[in-house]
């Protein structure tokens, strides 16, 4: 297909996809947005939720921070804390759902963090039901 | 010539540091597999942070008001030196390599008569530099106590560098480390990480201007330290593959060497063994005979 883009998802650790998709699902900084082939060149960041890659199979990721740049169809994601939704266990949910509780309920938390962990929180919660 | 009980003490005690060279090897072996893993997987993502920062850097079109990180200071008084060394020896020229490289750059440095600022991290690193170049050490980090280095460590290295930035203390930061290239060849390397837009001789024909979302200004201020971070973060698997790798040739031939020396030492102490032999039956044969 001639709709088709590269897409490359690293983390430290390893190159975790590597492959060709026709629509991409991004949890970005100030709303989700979805990329299709020709996008202009883009750099973004990535908020807590989920990146769902469409191409021969449907694949989802649970992301909480990342930077994303689009430039020539190819798509490169660089995230630090990216997981398999399938790796993920309903006991692991339940106990980063708890930490984040945690994490918001400590004084002195500036907005953006506050956002963003009530935002990981509410995705997070959204993936358990 | 020594007796045939120094001998065989000798052989004994080659014997027994040819069993430890060994053990060192094979535990080098196992280590290197997990690490030269980890180095190569870890390598994209470092690849592609800097890629994008200077894709970043192209599409910045106000020098003047880029943040310092990605620019510089537009001075260039003072270096910051990050020399990434292990923390063990008896890896070989591991350790050495890295000081070599960086001993050049420091001469360089200092004979431009600039500023010399050096973080140590690693204590085989600081244990080579401190003679010559004491004065210069600002801040010695040795990760001695963890068995495994994490990204969080790495981080910890690039908030400080980050910091001390901050507060002008340099104006160019370039980090050594020895790169893995295979298990005989490790390459010492420097690598600039402030400021982090590298002078391209190329032209720059496609003008990609960027989409930026949240905007630009926020974007690199996220990213620099992160992109420093995990450079230091690639120096460090790159390093602790190095490591092991140097250190497994090094024990390979050190058993070699061993096996040799035990091989020549029992010849030796087989001879004077016949020596003796001989000797005794000449003084009894020759005793027999006066009779």
């Amino acid at each position: 297909m001639s709709e088709d883009f590269n897409v490359e998802i690293v983390s430290p650790e390893k190159s975790l996809l590597k492959e060709k998709s026709n629509s991409i699902i991004l949890p970005a900084y100030e709303g989700e947005m979805t990329i299709l082939s020709n996008h202009i060149p883009l750099i973004t960041f990535l908020k807590p939720g989920i990146i769902k890659v469409s191409g021969n199979s449907e694949k989802k990721y649970f992301v909480e921070d990342g930077t994303v740049e689009f430039s020539n169809n190819n798509l490169t994601i660089l995230s630090s804390t990216i997981v398999d939704l399938k790796d993920l266990s309903k006991n692991k949910i339940s106990e980063m759902i708890e930490n984040t509780k945690n994490q918001l309920k400590e004084e002195n938390l500036d907005d953006k963090k506050r956002y963003i962990f009530s935002h990981k929180l509410d995705c997070l919660s959204g993936i358990n039901q | 010539m020594p007796s045939l009980d120094d001998l065989r003490k000798r052989i004994a005690s080659v014997k027994s540091t040819q069993k430890i060279t060994k053990a060192m090897k094979m535990v080098a072996a196992a280590k290197l597999r997990k690490a030269q893993e980890m180095a190569e997987k870890g390598r994209p993502y470092s690849d592609k942070m800097n890629l994008i920062i200077q894709n970043l850097s192209k599409a910045i079109n106000d020098p003047m008001n880029a943040p310092k990180l990605l620019v510089g200071t537009g001075q260039d008084k003072s270096h910051l030196c990050v020399v990434m060394t292990a923390d063990r020896g008896l890896c070989g020229g591991f350790n050495t390599n890295i000081v070599k490289q960086a001993k050049k750059y420091f001469n360089k440095v200092l004979k431009d008569s600039k500023k010399l600022k050096i973080i140590t991290v690693g204590t085989k690193g600081l244990d080579q530099l401190k003679r010559d170049y004491g004065k210069y050490i600002i801040k010695k980090i040795n990760f001695k106590d963890k068995k495994k280095l994490t990204f969080k460590d790495a981080e910890l290295i690039g908030n400080e560098i980050v910091k001390l930035f901050k507060d002008n203390e340099f104006d160019k930061c370039v980090i050594f480390f020895n790169k893995f290239k295979n298990v005989m060849t490790q390459i010492p390397q420097s690598q600039q990480v402030i400021p982090a837009k590298q002078e391209n001789k190329e032209k720059e024909d496609e003008n990609s201007s960027y989409e930026f979302e949240p905007e630009e200004d926020e974007i690199l201020e996220d990213l620099l330290p992160k992109n420093i971070s995990t450079q230091i973060y690639k120096g460090f698997l790159e390093n602790s593959a190095s490591e092991q790798g140097s250190r497994m040739t090094a024990m390979d031939n050190a058993t070699r060497n061993a096996g040799d020396l035990v091989d020549k030492l029992t010849i030796n102490y087989n001879r004077s063994r016949q020596a003796a032999i001989t000797k005794e039956l000449i003084e009894i044969i020759s005793g027999a005979e006066s009779l």
